[in-house]
């Protein structure tokens, strides 16, 4: 049922949820040697799930490694750079998805109070 | 949030890490400069060892595994007047590059800075999320 109402936008929210932990944990290590900096296909995610596919099937099917720009000596792929951008470019997709959200559960309070 | 780890623990750790990191370099800093009369007793910069931990799902915080001595040699100087030389003469400086401590010291604030800006960014999402459709 909930499914129906919020459509596409509940599995986004999970999998923009699950690539902000990822990012996270990318910029958390930026320091850790040997670390190898990981990311999720949001796009490639996205049209599993649209094939009808579970949100968390397709995140962990569409997660991999990033190949560095610059190789670093100790074997750590984090480039903050890149992994700063992409955390606020997923930050902002998220909060455009929770804005889709907010427009449903606005529209169905509507409609419960008939007003 | 999926796995066993939120994004609180992931930046929250990784603070704690960089602080201990941050205290290590206070540390060698405030010890360069000083002499002692052998190189066994000289004090040897503490370095602290980084190591991921997996939360399964692709996400992974990092905590100080283990502060370690670093294997920078005491510098020998020959110095008869200073109370602490030994029957040679000679006195040792700790063993601190002070410059690669200074580096170290701005590299983790800026990355401390970056968990910081993590933490409030998600902190701000998850609250929007709390409040939708109020």
């Amino acid at each position: 049922m909930a499914d129906k109402i919020f459509g596409i936008h509940g599995d986004a929210l999970r999998l923009r949820s699950q690539r902000l932990s990822m990012l996270a944990s990318n910029i958390a290590n930026s320091a850790t040697p040997g670390y190898k900096a990981k990311d999720l296909d949001f796009e490639r995610a996205m049209q599993e799930v649209r094939g009808g596919s579970d949100a968390d099937r397709a995140a962990k099917g569409n997660a991999g490694y990033r190949i560095p720009l610059n190789p670093s000596l100790d074997g750590n792929t984090v480039e903050l750079s890149t992994e700063q951008t992409l955390f606020a470019e997923n930050a902002v997709g998220y909060s455009t998805t929770l804005s889709f959200l907010e427009g449903r559960v606005a529209t169905l309070t509507r409609a419960l109070k008939g007003e | 949030m999926p796995g066993n780890l939120n994004i609180f623990d992931i930046s929250g750790r990784a603070m704690s890490a960089q602080l201990t990191r941050m205290n290590t370099t206070a540390s060698n800093l405030a010890n360069a400069r000083t002499t002692y009369s052998s190189a066994e007793e000289a004090y040897r910069a503490l370095k602290p060892v980084f190591r991921s931990v997996e939360g399964g799902d692709g996400i992974a915080t990092v905590d100080v595994e283990q502060v370690v001595k670093s294997n920078i040699e005491p510098r020998m100087r020959h110095d008869p007047n200073n109370p602490l030389a030994d029957a040679d003469g000679n006195v040792w400086d700790a063993g601190v590059d002070e410059a690669a401590e200074l580096i170290d010291m701005i590299e983790t604030a800026r990355q401390y800075q970056n968990n910081v800006q993590v933490l409030q960014t998600a902190k701000s999402l998850i609250l929007d999320t709390v409040k939708m459709g109020r």
